[in-house]
């Protein structure tokens, strides 16, 4: 049996965060199915990677091509769905970032095999089958599904997960020659353009603040700035700031900007329009602060501050630099 | 430029959804429209046919008022309007979903073919990429600048990607799904209003798509759902009352002993 196989993405030599949460998840099940759990890279010069990935999974299998350097839908496309065709592993897992909903739904519409998107929970039922929760309508349901074959495509929303804990026993590395057709790469990535920096993506950060039009002036956010830094967060921006300008667009939460689950959220000036709220309802703690009692934000707040931002924002991070001794 | 445009009708992001008592599906408030998405796919088509010439047909898969949305889409200003309307092609996944529209797209002529990055409803983004390879044709997925090249026959496009953008260059026909920031959709003027009210939308069954209807709709799941679930509920909010400084005091204690979240 080819098992369960964990899609190791990577940017710029280092591993996706999503990619251990669910080697977590997938030992869990592999466990449960009595299967081999397997993490799939590809890519070129792979072996630093494999050797990172080694103490949480049984097997590496190393896809490796000069055409897989960087990535481009169609060449990862022949690698992918050529090796899954002929090893046939029961379910592929990849967190649900741009690449692999790219990738994915095209792979499925190559095997002719079906995918769940942003999957928010994943179990292993009685007669060993797996039963996929994910939020529809905006998270305002979730429907329960189960795939009718195998292999069966899974993108898990990043941070659902708990993080994997490194095992002793170290996997087997199986470096795959892959032969890929050029003239089935079709599409040519001219420029990779990176606009954030160094910045921790907003997906896969503990902590969020969020600011919206309450902060009034794209200067004041400063203020969320400041408080993102002490507690090792990024800074988020509601709709209405970025259409504004005062924000990028790669930084905006919501339906039609980023879903985000932050262990710590602080939604600061904004509203909690439905839009908004779709983006972040999956965090594990939120923090409201907003001068309107009857903001709906607090409806989805644990902790809620009447208040004006402009007072409590430099107090609390000056507190909480004290508290965690900064 | 022959572009095809899908579309489809999904509730507005304020309609209530509740779940069934017993879990067997939703009852979704009357308030709909064409998913927002979409709506870029078709101001990009229309932008793409002013500059080049060309027409530009919208394809929707849906119960029969997915009427209403085509018609959005003719007083935009596209130029034909197609429903894919028959019992069987309902309740389906996106796989069996996407091979119906790649059977409505392929009885048309087509150098591109455009949608919106996901649907409101299951926020998937699997339609458009399964349908570019139901049609043996690449796609590139959030697209947020599209720049045709017709007598090269490719098109240059920009997509959101991790921590920046990448450039991308496709032969045509290909697939592409708009994602925000591609431009601002059109308010359909009066005149368009006028004749969309008037316009034929042609109507294609399962015969004339030439598929069985095992291949479509439920039956051509790939998935299979079991029920439909009450998302879980924040326990309700706690506020924090006093001056900004004690505020600010009793948060931090609430974060670190009751919430464990510093």
């Amino acid at each position: 049996m080819a098992g369960i196989w964990v899609y190791a993405e990577h940017h710029d030599g280092k591993l996706k965060k999503v990619t251990f949460e669910l080697l977590g998840k997938g030992r869990e099940l592999a466990q449960g199915r009595g299967e081999e759990l397997g993490a799939i890279l590809l890519g070129k010069d792979l072996d630093p990677l494999a050797e990172e990935l080694s103490p949480y999974a049984d097997r590496v299998h190393c896809l490796e091509s000069p055409l897989l350097e960087v990535y481009n839908c169609d060449a990862f496309l022949e690698a992918l769905s050529s090796f899954s065709a002929e090893r046939n592993p029961s379910m592929i897992m990849a967190g649900a970032t741009y690449q692999a909903r790219d990738l994915f739904p095209a792979l499925a519409g190559r095997l002719q095999k079906g995918i769940v998107v942003d999957c928010l929970g994943v179990e292993l039922a009685d007669g060993g089958r797996f039963l996929l929760r994910k939020p529809i309508y905006g998270g305002k349901a979730l429907v329960e599904v189960a795939f009718k074959e195998e292999p069966q495509l899974v993108l898990v929303r990043p941070r659902t997960f708990p993080p994997a804990e490194p095992r002793s026993e170290r996997a087997e590395v199986s470096k795959e020659q892959i032969e890929i057709d050029p003239t089935k790469v079709r599409l040519k990535v001219l420029e990779v353009m990176k606009t954030a920096g160094e910045k921790v993506d907003i997906t896969e950060a503990d902590v969020i603040v969020c600011g919206g039009r309450g902060l009034k002036d794209p200067e004041n956010f400063k203020l969320l700035e400041e408080l993102a830094e002490v507690l090792g967060g990024v800074v988020g921006a509601t709709r209405a700031v970025v259409d504004a300008g005062w924000r990028p667009q790669e930084d905006q939460v919501g339906k039609s900007g980023k879903t985000v689950s932050p262990n710590l959220y602080f939604a600061v000036g904004l509203s909690g329009a439905v839009h908004h709220v779709m983006g972040m309802d999956t965090s594990k703690v939120v923090v409201a602060i907003n001068r309107d009692p009857m903001a709906p934000i607090f409806q989805y707040a644990d902790y809620g501050l009447v208040a004006d931002l402009f007072q409590v924002l430099p107090l609390l991070a000056e507190e909480l630099k004290k508290e965690l001794g900064k | 430029m022959e572009i095809v445009v899908l579309v489809k009708r999904v509730p507005d992001s304020e309609a209530q959804v509740q779940v069934k008592p017993d879990g067997s599906g939703v009852t979704v408030e009357e308030r709909y429209g064409m998913n927002f998405f979409d709506s870029l796919a078709v101001e990009e088509a229309l932008r793409i046919k002013e500059k080049f010439g060309g027409r530009v047909t919208a394809i929707s898969l849906g119960p029969s008022q997915s009427v209403e949305v085509l018609r959005t889409a003719i007083a935009m200003g596209v130029d034909d309007a197609i429903l894919l309307e028959e019992e069987a092609l309902l309740g389906g996944d996106e796989y069996a979903t996407a091979r119906a529209l790649a059977a409505g797209v392929k009885t048309l002529p087509y150098d591109l073919v455009l949608c919106g990055r996901e649907a409101f409803d299951d926020s998937s983004g699997v339609v458009g990429p399964v349908v570019a390879q139901f049609l043996g044709i690449p796609s590139v997925t959030m697209v947020t600048k599209v720049e045709v090249e017709p007598e090269q026959r490719k098109v240059k496009v920009e997509r959101e990607a991790e921590g920046g953008r990448e450039l991308i260059e496709a032969p045509l026909p290909a697939l592409l799904t708009a994602q925000k920031g591609l431009n601002e959709p059109r308010v359909p003027p009066v005149m368009g209003v006028v004749k969309a009210m008037k316009a034929q939308i042609k109507k294609l069954d399962l015969g004339s798509l030439g598929l069985g209807p095992e291949e479509v709709g439920q039956k051509g799941a790939k998935l299979e759902v079991l029920r439909y679930i009450e998302p879980p509920k924040r326990r309700a909010v706690k506020y924090i009352k006093g001056e900004p400084p004690e505020m600010v005091k009793e948060l931090i204690e609430l974060l670190k002993t009751e919430a464990k979240a510093l």
